[in-house]
This record gives C-alpha cells, structure tokens and sequence, in this order.
C-alpha cells in the first residue's frame, strides 16, 4: 500500500507541473483527491489494517495529499497570475487613439470680460448693479454735467427714440441713478451694453460695453482713486502690471484722469499693441463732479466719490490680441469657441 | 494739434530738454500725445542745388537737361521731367546714393525711404534728382501752392552743396497733441508755450506786437463796424493795412505753417493763418474796395438769402446765421468762411484785417446748418477769449512789417461793449488737499497757480484765484484742485483706498445668469451676443402672427441703417440669422444660445417713458445629433440647475415661426416661460439654413421669479426600490405624457416614480401603434416592499390604461 502511494505521489507530483489551466487542474484534484481518487480507496481501505499499520499509513496518506494539495493550490495561484496577465495583456489598447470628449461650450468673450473684472472689483468689496440699455437723455447727459452743446448729444453720435429718451451711450447714467437710491457709503459697478452712432468697421461698434465704477462716502480722495485703479490693474492684468494716472477732461468728473497700464503684449518694450509706446490706455475716471452729486441728490460739502469707466471691447480685444471688434458680434462659432 | 517745437522754443527756453524728457513730462501736467515725430529723418545726401544752365533734351521734348552746382568744383548734370524748372534757382538736389523719405512720383512709399543711384534718361546721364516737396516726406496737404506741382523751387538764397537739413532747418521734431474740449486755448502755440512754461517751471516771453504804423491817418478814416447782435458778436476789432504785395512767404514763415500741417499760400495769407496758430484767434482779410458804404455791420442773415463763399458755393442761409455785411451785402459768413465778392485779388491795394469774437453755440450750429466745417469755425465754436481780438491784429500787423507785405494803417477799429475781465474765485487750502488726498502748504499750491500765469490773493485757507481770461475752464473750486493736482503731478499722489465697510452683492438675475451659462457650458453650447437693435422686418421674418404684441417696436430716429432700427422684442431672429451664418460657412452643428434684453415700448407716452426692458434667452441648434428632444432636453436641464420644478409642455401646432408638428409652449404652474420647437422649413430657408434647425425663446425674466437655487437635503432612502417595467401599445396619437400622467394617478402612494425608456415601432405592434415601455418605480421609506405589497397598485394602473387609452400590456 505505502508503495502503491508512493506511485501515486510520483505520479501527482509528475502531472501537476504538466497542469495548463484551471480545468485541467480541477480535474487532476478529482484524480487525485477526489472521491473515486486512489488515496480516498487507500485510506478507505485501511479498515483491515493493523493500528500500527494503519497509523504509519495514515500518515503517510495526510502527507501525499497535503502535498498534492499544495502543489496543486500553487499551480492554480500561478495559473490565476499567468490567465490575468494573458487578459491584460490581450486588453492592451493604442493610447494614441482620441479621446472621446464631451462637448462644452463657453460665454461669449465680453461676458467672460465683464465678469472678470466685476469679479475683481467684487473682491474689493464692490456690489454690481445694472441699469436700463434705453435712457433718458437727462440721465445721460444733463445729470452728469455734460453741457448743453457738447458735439457728443448730437445725432451723430447719439442714437435717440425722442428728444428725451436715447439708447444710453455709457454707462454713467448709472451713477446718478444709483446715488438717487442709496445713501453713502456706495461702493458698485455697473456693468452693461453702450451705444454710439459708429458704423461697424475693424475698430468700431455702434454697441459696445462698458463697465463704471462708483464710490461716495465722506472723505473719498483722488489718492483712493488711483490706489484703487492700480489694484484693479494688477489684478486684473497680472502683478508686474504698472499703472500711469495722468490728467483727462471729462464733464462729470473734476479733476479727472486717464489710466494707462504697461502694455500685457511686450510689458512696456514698446510693440505694435501698444504703438511703441510701451502704454495702453484703458480707462477713464475721476473725482464726481459737484454738480453730478447734487443731481444724485448728494450735498458734495460732506460727501465726495470717484467714478471711473472702462470698455469692455477695449480690454478684450487687447488681452486676446483679437485684431476686429466685428469679430465679437458676427457670432462665429469658431471664434466663440476660442475662448472656452 | 500739431506742434513743431521750433515754435514753442521762441517762447519758453526749453533748450537742453530732448524730446524722450520732454514729452512724459507734459503728458503728465495734461497734455496728452501719441508719439513725436522727426522731419528729416531718412533724408541723407540731399543738397541745394542751384541751376546754371536748363537745356531741352536732345531725344526727349518734355525733358530737360540741366548744369547744376552742388558746391563741387564741377557742375553736376540731371535731367529732369519737372516742368517747374528754371535756371538761377535753387532746388533740392538729391545726389547719388542718396536716401529720401518719398514716396517717388507714382510710386508707393518704401519704409525707411528710397535709395536713389544715378542713371541714364535716353542716351543722356543724370548724377542726380531734383526733389518736390512730398519726396522729402512733407504731407501733400502742407506742400505750399507756389509748388504744388513739380519740383520744390525754393524761397531765398542758398549755398549750393550745403546739406538741406541744414539749410532748410529740417532736423525737428513735431508732437501731435490731444486736446480736450475743455482746453480751446491750448489749440494755439502760446497755449501750449504756457503749459510747457507751467510744465518745466519757466516763463512764457510774449511775441512781439508792436508795428510802426507808417501808413498815415487812421483806420476809422476808412472804415466803421456797427454789431447789431452783440449776444452773437461779443467783440469786433479792425485793421486796416495799405500797399500791400501779395507774394510768396518767406521760408520760416512757411516752415512754420508746414510743421504745424497748413498749407502757404500768399504772405498775407499765411501771416493771417500764423497767427491764428499762435493765439488761437481766426482772422480774416478782405479787400476794401468790396466793401460798400466803407461800413461793416455785423448782423443775422434772412431765412432763405443764398450767399457764395469763397470756395465758389452756394449757401442758403437763416435767419440764426450771423454775416458779417457790407453797408449794402453780406460779404462774409461770420466765424466761418469769407465770401468770394470780398476775396483779395491779385490787385489788392488795401486790406482790412478783421479780427472777431463770436459766440460759439451759434457758431457750431450754423457751422452744422450749412454743412461748413473751417479752421475758423472749429476753433470758434469751442469757445475763444475775446480779449485776443486785438493783440492777434496787432501781431499781425508787426508780422507784415516785419516781412515787408504792406504798410500798416495807424489805429484800429474795436467794437467791445462788454470787456471780459479776469475774475477771482475763492479756493479753500484745505479744501484742496482734501479732493486730492495729499497735504501741500498754501504756499506750495500758490506756487504751482502761479506757474500756470494766475494770481493769487486773499489769506489764510482762502485763495482768491484769478485765472488768466484765456482759461475759460475754471470757474468753480475743483476746477483749481485739478490744476494744483496736474502740475504738483499725478503720478505723486499716494496710492491709497477709501476706508469704507462694505460688503458686495449681486442680484439674483446676476446670479441666476452665472448658473444658466454654466449650464449651457456644460451642455456644450456657447454663448453669443448680438445687437439689441435690430430690423423691423425681423418680427414679420420669422412669421411671428400679425397684430401680435412683438410687431410694436420701439423705432430709433436715427439709425445707422434699416436692419439696426428697431429694438428688438425678441431673440429669436437675430439667432437665427447666427446659426444661418455659421450654416453657410460650414460648420456643421451648433448649439448656442443668448441671454439679452427684450425692449416693450410704454404704448401710452413712448417720447418720454422708458419701455420695459426684460431679459429673454434664446437657443438654437443644428446637426446630426440634434432633434427637439435633445433641445427639451437642454430646457428641462436648464430649469433643474435652476430649481424651476413642474415645467409643462404644451403641444401648439398653430405658430408659424414653428414646425406645426414640433412645437410645444412651457408653463409652469400655468405661467408661461417660453415656446419652443423645430424652426418650419421656411423660415429657416429664409435665414439660409437647408438642415433642420431648432430653436427656443424663453423669458428669463419670468424663470428668475420661478428659480429656488436653495438646496435642501432630501434623505437618501435606506429602503430599496420595487422596479417593475412593464411595455404597453398604444394607438400613435396617444401622447407619453397623458400615459404618465394616468399611471400617475392610478399608481398610489407607493409609486415612486415612472419614466419612459423605450418606444417601439413596427411590424410586432402594427400600423398606427406603437409600444412604450416604463419602469415604474415602487418605494417605501419604511421598510423594503415584496412583491405582493404593490401588486395591487401595479395591476390598477394597467387596467386605468387599458380602460382609458386601450393600451394592451405587451411581454417586455
């Protein structure tokens, strides 16, 4: 019998390296272990036995098929490894083929303008408000100081429904409005669209937007103005970004200036963005004019403020180096999509 | 304004002060400028020349031959085409190798300007080109008339050879400066010589005035002025000038108006224009023998008179037009242009020199009215000091002494009722430093007042400030904070910010706007933005029913065109006319979509009362993938983001901007936010869309009011779900929803949910059917439910379906 299970130890011990896959290794363990297996009808037949006998036998039976077992369960761990990685390596894929995207889609470039810098003045602490596209003409002009024969109320320029109401051709108008229903500390920006008589050519736009700024509160300084302005630009054009606050003439502001920041394409080099002169003019604003505060019902002997206004096409054609303002309004969906 | 510098320099000693200091500095006192140029700059190697000899070409008539010193010890030979061109003169000569700004007679100009070598002209060399006044780089609008045509001959003596540089003064450069309207006396040399002065801490020497008067008895003998409308002529000042030669200026004289980019033109011409560049004061000569009565009144034409101006056109005139009149016709328009009966001719003896203030509103509305915009009338309408009327006639009459063009008339004729004087205006220290945020003494703002020629009086915080009558600016308080903060310097200002508390808001519609464009961002389409003027036609286009409220649109007076007339009142044209652009070129499926402002007129008092402006949104979108369900659901995507819950969509199959077929209003809780569906067939033909196309226009403004963005947490169900799926068919015309909404209802409280997932058509259920299949949803939050639980509930429903929509449950 020890010999009969010597010869079937041979003979497992023989088999299970030859072993390929799981089957075959299942049906080796039924060979050898299984039921109608040799070692089940030596152990079986180990009743007639003496106790030595059966001892010793015993023993040597719980060995083989310890052994078996072993080998057997390694052989179909290293099975298990090799089938996994024949599988991976049969899923082996071309990663150079695309990838499947989803399609997205984008603002338009003046909105993602306009809230870019709403963003940034909102981090100064400036609420946005907006107002009406159609205004009258005394909140366009006459509230703001503007006089009475300015070339920039006539027909020409401005687009008119009647002798009182026009399509407002910036967004100062605002100011007045918004003084009118608030009483200081006023901290807001008001974005919007602006129209002027400008046939469309590769510079201008009989629409266009704009975004204002307004502040009043007792004590508000030209100084406050331009350490505002030279924040927004950092933030807003990047921090090496220098700032020029020079003297301008507007009627609704006095003293009034115009802000020029070094120019984002060479950095103030000098380059055909910013025509050699290493500056690019972006904004103007100053301190609101007396007569502008008592239009918003403002007593300008307690109160002062600054207003400040900037074109949105300006910046954007600018900071994205677009060449046509037509551009922004033909919609061209290859242009759109430029900015995603 | 063009600016030579040359000029300024006869003012203000700014020697030593290049241009790269000189310019930043006076951009930042506020004089703004784009850049300076050089003149000079790409001559090289162009000499005077001076002609000895002038033959005809022997193999060429309209060519000429010419010996020309150039300061060799040999003449040099040129031929030329120039008709102009003579012996004994002199002209610029550019020599062989030489450089030249040009442009060359027919020719576009070459950056950085054309090398000239010396040739041959049939059979006959030539070392050499004789130059005209453009191809040395002077405007064609400034070449003075004397040689408009040909080559430059030039005024005066010269030594033959010397560089032209040189002997022209060409090596100057010339600022061009923005003005702003606020500033009229700065479109003037001495204007601009003040704020150079105020700029560099310098003082301004006035031009010289006086003149010898040597003409004899005295302008009144000759003339007399009567103003009979002294609201529209506040002053009127006369000379009169005898024996006067009309002949070519002498070159510095041109130089000078041709820097400053007019043209010469005779001597008494360009005198009269260099000294309107000088003050800023128009004048105007007429010759004396035009005037009737020897009498000049000043006065408003008639409505309807016809009169010819100089330029030899007729202009109708009215009654608001001021003339300048004769003692029986008006002979000039005033402030604007001259007549041509009064013009100086050729044999013009004596000259009346007039030198006028005119009220500016009148001036810039007639200026309007008849279409005429001068030198003169520019200037005018922005508003000039009276007070320059006789210091300009007095300059001019020093210049035509000085240049030998007539002999001056003693005495003058002024006409000055009311005399402007400088006025004071109190400015508080304090008040100052507080508009600027800085902290100057009252002596350091006095110092700064003064460099920009005013005075100052008063004592303690109060300055009493007395601009010059020039600066017709300043008249309030923060008039003087600007100028004390231009001159001390912008760029000194500290940079600080207001000290103030406050938080910032959006609105709700701000915000709302934000999600929605990430929604649609998401769901791939992009953003356009079009004009909020549109046709009126553009309602009609998209065959929006006649009489409907979108036809009254708010009309604008004066448009740029019909197509930008009208206001819209909806979105939806001008989408699709996007989407029929970007059809036609080629791309081939778009999803985009708009949020702008629609514009209701007040129907009651639209010249007066603002319409009613509201935001709308349109989609639109084609290509292969598109059909109305794929924009639904973008529509039911966008209301979720934006917590519109219960949307209803209701078939309309009679608007016919719509497919009849494919068309649905939404409501919701029985408010309507907006139709949508496919475009018909025609109207996309019209925006040039051959593919299908679909297209939404809902009313943003009423979605706003809808909107709930507050999120509140719904337990997750610990329970799960009974899934039942259950197909059944139903005749064609049996909506999805009507199916739901029975199933809804028959279902009881334990259905959780019922969604449609399948459609089926064709041979397995017959024509005129089809089969739709649901899973229905069962749930507790209590306990898991077994199947006994709902089928109870689950058989009710089909049965409701089976009664009332005949829908014959089909295996799954």
């Amino acid at each position: 019998m020890q010999d009969e299970l010597k010869k079937l130890l041979e003979e497992a011990r023989a088999a299970i390296p030859a072993i390929a896959s799981m089957e075959e290794a299942d049906s080796v363990r039924v060979r050898y272990l299984g039921k109608k297996s040799k070692l089940t009808e030596i152990l079986r037949s180990m009743g007639k036995l003496s106790h030595e006998e059966k001892k010793s036998l015993g023993q040597a039976a719980n060995q083989a098929r310890e052994e078996i077992e072993t080998l057997l369960n390694d052989k179909m761990k290293d099975i298990k490894v090799k089938m996994m990685d024949d599988k991976l390596n049969r899923e082996r894929v071309d990663i150079t083929e695309p990838g499947r995207r989803t399609v997205i889609g984008t603002p338009h470039i003046i909105t993602i303008t306009l809230e870019e810098i709403s963003d940034v003045f909102r981090s100064m602490g400036y609420s946005v408000v907006e107002g009406s596209e159609v205004d009258t003409v005394y909140y366009n002009f006459d509230a703001l100081n503007a006089p009475k024969a300015h070339p920039s109320r006539d027909m020409t320029d401005t687009f008119y429904f009647s002798e009182d109401v026009l399509l407002r051709t910036q967004t100062s108008p605002m100011q007045v409005r918004i003084m009118e229903n608030t009483t200081p500390p006023i901290k807001a920006v008001v974005p919007g669209r602006c129209f002027r008589c400008d046939a469309p050519d590769a510079t201008h736009s009989p629409m266009f937007h704009q975004v204002e700024g307004i502040v009043v509160d007792e004590g508000i300084t030209m100084a406050d103005l331009k350490g505002t302005l030279a924040t927004f630009a950092k933030l807003m054009f990047g921090p090496d970004t220098k700032i020029k606050f020079r003297p301008h003439h507007f009627p609704f502001t006095e003293p009034s200036g115009e802000v020029d920041v070094s120019c984002f394409k060479c950095g103030g080099k000098g380059c055909s963005m910013c025509k050699g002169s290493g500056w690019i003019e972006i904004l103007g604003c100053g301190m609101i004019h007396p007569n502008v505060l008592k239009a918003g019902g403002i007593d300008p002997e307690k109160y002062s403020g600054f207003a400040f206004g900037m074109g949105a096409e300006r910046i954007a054609l600018l900071k994205h180096e677009i060449d046509d303002i037509r551009l922004l309004y033909e919609n061209d969906m290859r242009f759109i999509n430029q900015f995603k | 304004m063009l600016v030579p510098i040359e000029w300024i320099k006869d003012y203000v000693n700014i020697d030593g002060i290049e241009p790269d200091e000189y310019c930043p500095k006076m951009i930042m006192s506020g004089s703004n400028l784009d850049t300076y140029e050089y003149f000079g700059k790409e001559i090289e190697n162009v000499v005077i020349g001076k002609t000895l000899l002038v033959e005809k070409h022997p193999n060429a008539d309209k060519l000429s031959v010419c010996q020309v010193d150039v300061g060799r010890e040999k003449p040099v030979q040129i031929v030329t085409g120039a008709p102009n061109v003579a012996e004994n003169a002199y002209f610029p000569v550019a020599l062989d190798g030489s450089r030249i700004p040009g442009p060359l007679h027919g020719k576009p100009k070459e950056e950085g300007g054309t090398v000239l070598h010396s040739t041959e002209f049939r059979g006959v060399k030539s070392e050499g080109m004789f130059c005209s006044c453009g191809e040395l780089g002077f405007d064609d609008k400034v070449v003075p008339v004397a040689v408009k045509e040909g080559i430059w001959r030039l005024e005066g003596e010269y030594t033959p050879g010397e560089n032209i540089i040189d002997a022209l003064g060409l090596n100057s450069y010339c600022i061009d400066f923005e003005i702003t309207p606020n500033r009229p006396d700065c479109l003037a040399m001495l204007g601009m010589a003040r704020e150079t002065a105020a700029t560099f801490s310098k003082k301004v020497n006035y031009p010289d005035t006086s003149s010898k008067a040597l003409g004899g008895g005295n302008a009144t003998d000759y003339l007399s002025v009567e103003i009979k409308r002294p609201d529209l002529c506040p002053r009127y000042t006369a000379r009169v000038i005898k024996d006067v030669v009309i002949k070519q200026s002498p070159w510095w004289l041109q130089k000078r108006l041709m820097f400053a980019g007019m043209r010469p033109i005779n001597n008494i011409v360009d005198i009269t224009n260099f000294v309107m560049l000088e003050y800023g004061q128009p004048l105007h000569a007429f010759d004396i023998r035009t005037v009737a009565g020897n009498k000049i009144v000043v006065n408003t034409a008639s409505k309807g008179d016809i009169f010819r101006t100089l330029d030899n056109k007729e202009r109708e005139l009215d009654d608001d037009i001021l003339m300048i009149n004769d003692a029986e016709k008006p002979i000039g328009i005033a402030g604007i242009m001259g007549g041509l009966n009064s013009e100086i001719e050729v044999d013009t003896n004596t000259i009346v020199l007039e030198s006028a203030n005119f009220f500016c509103d009148n001036i810039r509305s007639s200026s309007k009215k008849l279409g005429l915009r001068t030198e003169a009338s520019s200037r005018y309408e922005k508003g000039i000091d009276p007070n320059l009327c006789e210091v300009a006639a007095n300059r001019v009459c020093h210049l035509i002494e000085l240049i030998g063009a007539g002999t001056v008339v003693p005495g003058a004729i002024d006409v000055y009722p009311n005399k402007v004087e400088a006025q004071a205006y109190p400015v508080r220290v304090s008040r100052m430093n507080a508009i600027n945020g800085i902290d100057l003494s009252r002596e350091e703002m006095v110092c700064i007042l003064e460099r920009l020629e005013m005075e100052v009086a008063g004592e303690g915080d109060i300055m009493l400030v007395k601009p010059p009558t020039v600066r017709r600016d300043l008249s309030i308080e923060v008039d003087f904070a600007e100028e004390i903060a231009r001159i001390y310097g912008y760029d000194k200002l500290p940079d600080t910010t207001p000290k103030m508390n406050t938080v910032s808001e959006i609105s709700q519609s701000w915000r709302l706007r934000q999600i929605t464009r990430q929604c649609m961002s998401a769901m791939g389409a992009n953003e356009i933005q079009t004009y909020s003027f549109v046709s009126p036609k553009s309602v009609a286009n998209i065959r929006v029913p006649e009489g409907s409220w979108e036809y009254n649109m708010l009309k604008l007076l004066n448009p740029l065109g019909e197509d930008t007339s009208a206001m819209r009142t909806v979105l939806t044209p001008n989408m699709l006319e996007v989407l029929g652009r970007n059809y036609s070129r080629n791309i081939s499926a778009v999803r985009a979509y708009e949020i702008g402002n629609v514009f209701k007129p007040d129907p009651s008092d639209m010249d007066h009362t603002l319409p009613q402006e509201s935001l709308s949104m349109s989609i639109g979108l084609y290509g292969k993938d598109e059909d109305f369900f794929t924009l639904k659901g973008m529509i039911e995507d966008l209301f979720e983001m934006l917590g519109i819950e219960g949307a209803e969509f209701v078939r309309e199959s009679d608007y016919a901007t719509y497919h009849p077929g494919r068309c649905a209003r939404i409501y919701v809780g029985g408010i309507y936010l907006g139709i949508m569906g496919e475009i018909h067939p025609e109207v996309a033909e019209l925006y040039g869309l051959s593919v299908r196309c679909y297209s939404a226009e809902l009313l943003f403004a009423e979605m706003e009011k809808l909107s709930n963005i507050e999120k509140i947490y719904h337990p997750i169900p610990k329970f799960p779900a009974l899934e039942r799926d259950i197909a059944v068919v139903v005749d064609e015309e049996t909506e999805v929803n009507e199916i739901k909404k029975a199933a809804a209802e028959a279902g009881g409280e334990l259905l959780d949910s019922i969604e449609l997932f399948d459609i089926y058509r064709g041979a397995q259920v017959g024509d005129g059917k089809k089969s739709l299949a649901f899973s229905l949803s069962y749930r507790s939050y209590e306990r898991t439910l077994s199947d006994e639980e709902v089928q109870e509930d689950h058989a009710r429903i089909l049965k409701v379906l089976a009664e009332r929509y005949n829908a014959v449950l089909r295996e799954v």
